[in-house]
């Protein structure tokens, strides 16, 4: 904790004006849209998917300021900056995943369901289990994601603005909670959308602008950069290649499996998120839900591009040991950084300027995607679980609205109590399990869906149980949540590197990333599932692959 | 149920069935050329990548070769999953758009019974076989 303090003491009180005051603006603009856009939100398509109006680029953009969290914005720049390649690998692997999405989901998903993921997974299938089941994954893969987002937020505030307090950090968790629930109940998709739209524009900008300064400095040689960075990172040449951190030779056969199990998660679990499915909702057709992904794979594609200059640049520029001293992880590496380049090019003024608005930035970023996690899960606990199954599928488009306004009040409210809670626990491991559940029991749910004639039922519900608890389990039972520990340097006490404290140890699965065994295992789950099971609906397989394709009969857009 | 399935599930619109859709030739065309494009470029892009991760994870000597500079093959591997990624993504938007929208329209609006919206927005198909229209109609709209 003392590193934080001596972060609250470098943080000045003109940057944490200016900071508080970028960001307040933000705030500000995104309520007047908001409530602007809730004018328009009379319908459930309207409040599910804006009216299925937006265009393929708004779209595009609004997909990248969903998917682009405060985890990689600063998370990758933090690994980068204090491991050097191995950062690398989450930036290819967030990316590539994207072709999963254009090539085998987005278009047929458009065309296939209406409001959620399990629209898609129930179609040709007995309604009431399989919307169960995606339903239970929906919310807990969002919750799992949410909450690192919003303990995320929490921590934030200590290093961007330097207040320390526990008290501070709640009272962001409880702002950050209090906006986003704001934003879905009020503006719905379409609300949503536009706080991600801005948000993404303000990302880019502001990366785009810290990673030209960067280039400029190094004559725009990326060689010179990389190789500044391997001289102050204090590792030599190790820092420019593979293997610093994921897989190194200590970790052995275990740790070669981990950064496998990692690559492969970080590909197949994008396109089974539901928060990114539901996107694919707000456009008029298949033909706008692909230029969508395709505007999304130039956005994320050129901001993971630039992770590369903002983590080796601040390597090379700010230096392990002070990014250490303010977070060990390296979370402040990219706000550091904008605040060295700026100083370096404009003088102290333009030092504190962009940092506050790097530092706005990464707020924005959390409010964004926090919203759009929020409104996937309590869309789909209004539409798959109270519509269809306690309402039998009688409930009224208005009641299910309504629904849906009071689930987003209380996922909310329950984030924000668990975020409170889980504040000093080490919680970064959420985002990878959210990913490993979203690959295992999500994806291979709507790949077969999609493509397999003979998919039913049982094999349906299998999937996505099977993989929803492997998961869940194996991560219980691996050294992110018990027995891992960091030793400590030069005399220090041993920290703990696990969710349990040290002592506890019941861990006896070595990945920390359970992909490699849970995917196969999903997959394995559908199929057994599927051929254990006579069922087959083959009115409803035409009447969904024929949809599918052409889009005949596929929901359209509202006409205001 | 009704609330997502508003619509009748036998009629496909056209006096057509789901069914009878499903089993034309077209249509099992229309399908051929989507699969024929998208599963074996999945195979291909998941290779490629996977292939990245095991040397990544397995060859630290080979992708710790410097090529240029500071630059290694492990950095040129990684911004070639970049390009990669780009140019499929690129290719199957012209693929699609050439070879998969034209007959999926045609299908959807026999279907639903409505009319190619793209024949008022694109500039007149310039072939019609039967009346060669002569430049100067053109230049009397036009004034």
């Amino acid at each position: 904790m003392s590193a934080l303090a001596a972060a609250a003491d470098t943080v000045d009180g003109g940057q944490r004006a200016l900071t508080i005051s970028l960001f307040v603006i933000f705030v500000v603009a995104t309520l007047v849209i908001t409530i602007k856009a809730s004018r328009n939100n009379a319908t459930a398509a309207d409040f599910y998917s804006g009216g299925r109006s937006l265009t393929g680029p708004q779209n595009g953009v609004a997909i990248g300021g969903d998917y682009m969290s405060a985890a990689s914005f600063l998370g990758i720049a933090g690994i980068i900056a204090l491991s050097g390649y191995d950062g690398f690998l989450y930036s290819i692997g967030f990316l590539v995943a994207w072709l999963v999405a254009l090539l085998l989901v987005a278009e047929l998903l458009r065309n296939s369901g209406k409001y959620t993921m399990a629209d898609v997974l129930a179609f040709r299938m007995k309604q009431r289990p399989v919307r169960v089941a995606a339903g239970i994954s929906t919310i807990t893969v969002s919750i799992f994601y949410l909450l690192a987002q919003m303990v995320g937020a929490g921590a934030l505030v200590t290093l961007l603005l330097g207040v320390s307090s526990d008290t501070a950090k709640n009272i962001t968790i409880v702002a950050v909670g209090a906006l986003m629930i704001f934003y879905v109940t009020v503006g719905g998709m379409k609300g949503t959308t536009w706080v991600q739209i801005i948000k993404a524009v303000l990302l880019m900008t502001g990366t785009s602008l810290v990673t030209i300064l960067v280039m400029i400095k190094f004559g725009g040689s990326v060689s010179a950069l990389l190789g500044e960075a391997a001289a102050q990172s204090g590792k030599g040449d190790a820092f420019l290649n593979p293997g610093l951190k994921y897989g190194t030779d200590a970790q052995g056969l275990a740790g070669k499996l981990d950064l496998i199990s990692l690559g492969i998660a970080l590909v197949l679990g994008t396109a089974g998120l539901p928060h990114i499915l539901t996107r694919f909702y707000t456009v008029p057709d298949a033909k706008a839900a692909r230029k969508s992904v395709l505007w999304a794979i130039g956005i994320i594609g050129s901001f993971y591009l630039m992770t590369i200059c903002l983590g080796f640049g601040a390597a090379a520029l700010v230096g392990p040991d002070a990014i250490k001293a303010q977070n060990p992880a390296g979370n402040t590496a990219a706000p550091q950084l904008a605040e060295a380049i700026g100083q370096e090019f404009f003088g102290d003024l333009g030092g504190t300027l962009l940092l506050a608005i790097i530092a706005a930035v990464a707020f924005a970023t959390i409010l964004a995607v926090v919203a759009g996690l929020t409104l996937a899960s309590s869309s789909s606990f209004a539409h798959d679980i109270y519509a269809s199954v306690i309402k039998r599928g009688q409930a009224d488009e208005k009641s299910e609205v309504r629904v849906a306004r009071i689930a987003a009040f209380a996922i909310g409210g329950t984030a924000i109590v668990l975020s409170i809670y889980a504040q000093k626990l080490n919680v970064a491991f959420l985002v990878a399990l959210a990913f490993a559940v979203a690959a295992s029991g999500n994806l291979p749910a709507i790949l077969y869906s999609l493509f397999w004639k003979r998919f039913n039922t049982t094999g349906a519900v299998s999937a996505i149980y099977g993989g929803l608890l492997s998961s869940v389990i194996l991560v219980f039972f691996s050294p992110v949540v018990s027995g891992k520990v960091t030793p400590g340097v030069n005399g220090a006490p041993d920290v703990s590197a696990s969710l349990f404290g040290l002592g506890t140890d019941f861990s006896w699965f070595p990945l920390e990333n359970p992909g490699l065994v849970s995917i196969p295992f999903g997959f394995f789950c559908g199929w057994l599932g599927t051929v254990l099971s006579k069922e087959h609906n083959a009115e409803k397989y035409a009447e969904m692959e024929v949809r599918s394709l052409t889009g005949a009969g596929s929901e359209k857009a509202v006409q205001h | 149920m009704s609330t997502v399935h508003d619509r009748s599930s036998t009629h496909a619109g056209g006096g057509e069935s789901f069914e009878q859709v499903q089993a034309t030739d077209e249509f099992q065309g229309l399908k051929r050329t989507l699969r024929r494009f998208v599963f074996p470029a999945t195979a291909l892009f998941l290779g490629w990548y996977l292939l990245y991760i095991l040397l990544t994870a397995y060859a630290r000597d080979f992708m710790s070769t410097k090529l240029i500079g500071e630059i290694n093959v492990a950095y040129v591997f990684g911004l070639s999953q970049f390009v990669s990624t780009f140019a499929i993504a690129f290719v199957y938007s012209r693929y699609a758009e050439k070879r998969f929208d034209p007959t999926a329209d045609t299908i959807r609006h026999r279907l639903e019974g409505t009319v190619p919206a793209e024949a008022t927005v694109k500039p007149a198909k310039p072939r019609k076989p039967a009346k060669p229209t002569p430049t100067s109609t053109v230049k009397e709209t036009s004034t």
